[in-house]
């Protein structure tokens, strides 16, 4: 659309047009009243990108406050491009985790890619250089056509993105239900490093210093993404959706290299990602956050498309591109520094002290909107929040045992459920050598990469069973952070830091947004019990289909320090004769279970519950434990519970083996999913200096060279079946499922 | 010994070159911008693995017409050593400076993971540390890991010994005759699609590609015993 055929002011109004930017009646009186007069185009256009809930906040904002942001390592919390924690020696590390699920749901493949690419940005704009990339994804069970379309797309999205960039892909996971049929979610995480001194903040400060845009150049593309990603897909109008934008790994590269040799300069003075809302964001919340302002002229923006009006170029996703604010006069440097790297970047305006956003384009002022206005005072909502009928119904089901008749077959079907099956499939698509550091790759509870030039480590996994977050989001919450903690502690790092991606249903239903509630409230606890601030995340609503909400996905992703490589521990048996331990015993927890799931087709009932007072002790005692060099492998229990741990245990070491004897029930003590429970081999040396160091632990049997896993119960064998026979089941569910037609 | 890290832009596994010969080898390797390819002064040039321009046309296509290739040619025409892996080895095909060209792996997906080599030719100036038939375990990364060449081409690669690697566990992206790593004519040029850089230290990837780097440090010793 030309300029010319923009609808004026009043259309807008009397039309009420801004509601097909998704601004409401109330905003757009919000946004008038703020003017002071009708916006036009452009400036409506300026208010419903960041007024959008995927760049404002506006309806989780009051949950996102309950969050713990504060700690002694904590040197950024939530409001930057990433978050920043100090891990010693003058270095931290920098991360963040975000979600593109919309555009996933649509173009699996690019939709995965501009995920990792726009996480990268948020990354490397603090001055941190990227060092892996971690995601977390969710797709329908692998029955339908669709699904599995959507699922070989994105994680082939997702390797062409990092692989290209060089950036190793060491850790993530990978869960299906039928919840997420056709809305898939993409959260890609990544964590970079710095030394203090580099920090970097998207601040456009000084008046008289330009304002300078480098990268790509501006399309038509990703129009009104942000506002967008905060609607349901509707499968029936696809007809109807955007240009979407696409990410080119190579141009990120160079000017993620360039970005980096820069943060050196002192020319520079803030930088910032044009990511969602592109240079609308960016200016504004620049602008916004260094109480200045921002006079663009958009003549000069580097376009690949002619005629593009101010509008377009405002609201434009094209990918990456850079905001940067530098010195007056040394324009020049900043532009040679970037053409090393066949990089334009040019000056297209400068910092004012009126703090307003203002656009000119060809001679005329196109947009004077306050920045404070865009970016700080977007409407806040305190959503109405009711508790569904299904949590009372749930909370007062009684709980059984589930009816198991052959316990051997019942492992097997468990250990091809693709929620537990081995993820080689989708992680050998991914580069996780790169860069030469990495000391333990996916496949194991988290990866762990070297901190160069250091003898330090740093840990990382994410993690959310959605399952018990829907049972009970507040459970479900503290679980997720636990579970992440967990896979932390097993590898021999401490817990440092969160970011999260808050992937839920429409907050507009009080049943969603209490279930938003509920989690961050068991988030919150969880964080504060083990330690671990929340220094960034993102937020994406809406995730529905058809009126249907996912099941809520508060994903955790979470850093740890490992303090010297040599603790870094991993989940396999290392040798024959090494005690196993369980830490914790089971109890009755088949609500939300992967056995509960096989069985019944449906969850229902309780969540496992959780005490963080133990949950706190038994982290503390393993990682006490494993620090001391007293573990051989750790692993803690999740999905299918201890026989499914047990034989993961095996599958990673050639010619080993178990035999364990366990007490109570049989199908709770093999397939129940209780929490804050961990298992673990000792050297037989060691055995004794390990039980006085964990006091919960259970000796239950040795690491055999039999290659069989044997279980023993208290009235005799439960299971018996090889490890090569249980892990080709294992290793090749996923690939079966996807050769399968239907 | 100073040996020249050939960047290109996309060139993501430059790094873990460096990493290689500065830290764990202790000797001194060098970045060498492809705009500024002046080699003199250099004893052996590493290309190393990532998306040089993205990978754009076909692997290695866009940087083998880079000025950078013309200085390398000389280089290589001093009989100094080149070593290409991954992305380099398929620059290095792209240039003509070895033989072959590279398809879409047979399962048409990117893979990475580490895989068995056999050591074949224990003679050439990157594999005398090496044991005659040795099995070794190498990391890899690549979407375009096929290798082809022509029947007479992999015979005459055969016959010459060039052929100094093969897959000894699958050869999975099917490349021609199992073929992992070759050299050119006058052996001096090496090119592999695994990574030898990345198996060095017991810690990251083991240490199977060490002795290749001693290999390269050892011969260029004993021809430069005068000078020692």
């Amino acid at each position: 659309m030309s300029a010319k055929h923009e609808p004026n002011a009043q259309q807008i109004k009397d039309e009420q047009l801004y509601r097909q930017m998704g601004m409401t009646d109330e905003e757009f009186e919000r946004a008038v009243g703020m003017l002071g007069r009708l916006p036009n185009y452009t400036e409506t256009g300026l208010f419903s990108a960041l007024w959008s809930e995927h760049c404002s906040y506006k309806s989780s904002k009051p949950v996102l406050r309950k969050f713990p942001t504060d700690g002694p390592r904590v040197l950024q919390g939530p409001g930057e491009g990433a978050g920043i924690v100090d891990i010693g020696d003058n270095q931290a590390a920098v991360f963040k985790m975000e979600s593109h699920n919309s555009p996933s749901a649509i173009e699996p493949f690019i939709g995965a890619a501009t995920g990792a690419g726009g996480v990268l940005r948020d990354v490397f704009s603090m001055g941190a250089r990227p060092v892996a990339l971690v995601n977390s994804l969710r797709f329908g069970d692998l029955s339908d056509a669709r699904d599995r379309y959507l699922f070989e797309e994105a994680v082939a999205g997702i390797a062409s993105y990092g692989n290209a960039i060089g950036i190793p892909t060491i850790a993530g996971e990978v869960q299906f239900d039928n919840c997420y049929s056709k809305r898939p979610l993409v959260n890609a995480m990544a964590v970079g490093l710095l030394n203090h001194e580099d920090i970097q903040k998207g601040i456009a400060s000084g008046v008289g210093n330009s304002v300078m845009y480098a990268g790509a150049t501006t399309g038509r593309d990703g129009i009104h993404g942000a506002t967008m990603s905060s609607s349901e897909v509707s499968i029936d109008k696809e007809g109807e959706l955007p240009v979407m934008q696409a990410g080119d790994p190579f141009l990120e590269k160079l000017v993620m290299e360039a970005c980096l040799e820069l943060v050196k300069s002192d020319a520079l003075i803030g930088i910032q990602d044009m990511g969602a809302a592109g240079l609308t964001s960016s200016a504004a919340e620049m602008a916004s956050k260094a109480g200045y302002g921002v006079e663009l002229n958009l003549d000069l923006v580097p376009q690949r498309e002619e005629g593009m009006t101010a509008y377009e170029m405002m609201l434009s996703e094209s990918q990456e591109r850079m905001l940067i604010v530098v010195k007056k006069g040394r324009e020049q440097e900043v532009t040679d520094l970037f053409a090393k790297y066949n990089i334009e970047a040019v000056t297209i305006g400068k910092v004012t002290d009126d703090k307003m956003l203002r656009l000119l384009h060809k001679g005329e002022v196109v947009a004077e909107v306050s920045a404070d206005a865009l970016a700080e005072d977007a409407p806040v909502y305190h959503k109405k929040s009711e508790e569904p009928a299904y949590f009372r119904e749930f909370q007062a089901m009684e709980m059984t045992e589930p009816v198991v008749t052959d316990l051997n077959e019942t492992l097997k079907d468990l250990l091809q459920r693709p929620t537990i099956a081995s993820k080689e499939w989708v992680y050998n698509q991914f580069d996780t050598q790169a860069r030469s550091n990495t000391i333990v790759a996916p496949g194991s509870s988290a990866g762990v990469i070297r901190v160069s030039g250091t003898n330090k480590g740093l840990a990382m996994t994410s993690d959310c069973n959605s399952r018990f977050v829907y049972l009970d989001p507040e459970t479900g919450g503290k679980i997720a952070v636990a579970e992440a903690a967990r896979n932390l502690i097993c590898s021999g790092a401490e817990p440092i830091a969160i970011t999260d991606c808050l992937n839920f249903g429409s907050a507009d239903k009080p049943e969603v947004f209490w279930q938003l509630e509920k989690s961050a409230d068991g988030i919150s606890d969880a964080c504060r019990k083990l330690n671990a601030p929340v220094i960034s995340g993102n937020v994406s609503l809406s995730n529905e289909v058809n009126g249907v909400p996912i099941y809520p996905t508060p994903t955790i992703g979470m850093v740890g320090l490992v303090h010297d490589l040599s603790q870094v521990t991993t989940t396999e048996f290392k040798r024959a004769g090494d005690v196993i331990y369980v830490i914790g015993e089971a109890s009755l927890d088949f609500g939300g279970s992967e056995l509960q799931q096989m069985m019944e087709g449906k969850i229902f009932g309780q969540a496992p519950a959780i005490d963080l007072e133990v949950e706190a002790a038994r982290q503390k005692e393993l990682l006490t434990a494993i620090q001391a060099g007293l573990v051989q492998s750790a692993t803690d229990l999740s999905e299918g519970g201890f026989a499914v741990a047990l034989c993961e245990k095996a599958f990673g070491t050639e010619g080993l083996g178990a035999g364990v004897t366990v007490s109570g029930s049989a199908v709770t003590a093999l397939f129940s999913e209780t929490q804050s429970r961990f298992l673990v081999t000792v050297k037989e040396e060691n055995a004794a200096d390990f039980e006085k160091t964990v006091a919960d632990a259970i000796k239950i049997g040795v690491v055999t060279d039999s290659n069989r896993i044997v279980i023993n119960g208290e009235n005799g064998m439960l299971i018996d079946g090889t490890v090569d026979e249980l892990r080709s089941a294992w290793k090749g569910a996923i690939q079966c499922l996807l050769n399968s037609e239907a | 010994m100073k040996f020249a890290i050939l960047v290109f832009p996309g060139s993501g596994c430059d790094i873990d070159m460096f990493h290689a010969v500065n830290t764990v080898l202790g000797n001194k390797a060098e970045y060498i911008w492809h705009t500024e390819a002046n080699l003199d002064g250099y004893d052996a040039v590493l290309i190393p693995s990532g998306a040089s321009y993205g990978d754009y046309l076909r692997p290695g296509a866009l940087a083998q017409s880079s000025q950078a290739i013309e200085s390398l040619k000389a280089f290589a025409a001093t009989g100094k050593p080149v070593l290409g892996v991954g992305n380099g080895f398929q620059i290095l095909a792209e240039a003509g400076l070895l033989p072959g060209a590279f398809l879409r792996n047979k399962g048409l997906k990117f893979r990475s993971g580490k895989t068995k080599l056999t050591v074949l030719n224990t003679e050439s100036t990157f594999t005398s540390d090496y044991e005659n038939g040795q099995e070794i375990t190498i990391p890899f990364a690549h979407e375009f890991g096929n290798y082809y060449v022509d029947e007479k081409t992999a015979a005459e690669l055969e016959s010459t010994n060039r052929i100094v690697f093969t897959y000894a566990d699958g050869n999975a992206d099917g490349s021609t005759a199992d073929i992992a790593g070759v050299l050119n004519e006058t052996g001096n040029v090496l090119g592999m699609m695994p990574l030898p850089e990345r198996a060095v230290e017991e810690i990251i990837g083991g240490t199977d590609g060490l002795p290749l780097f001693n290999s390269i440090l050892k011969r260029w010793s004993e021809n430069n015993v005068s000078q020692a």
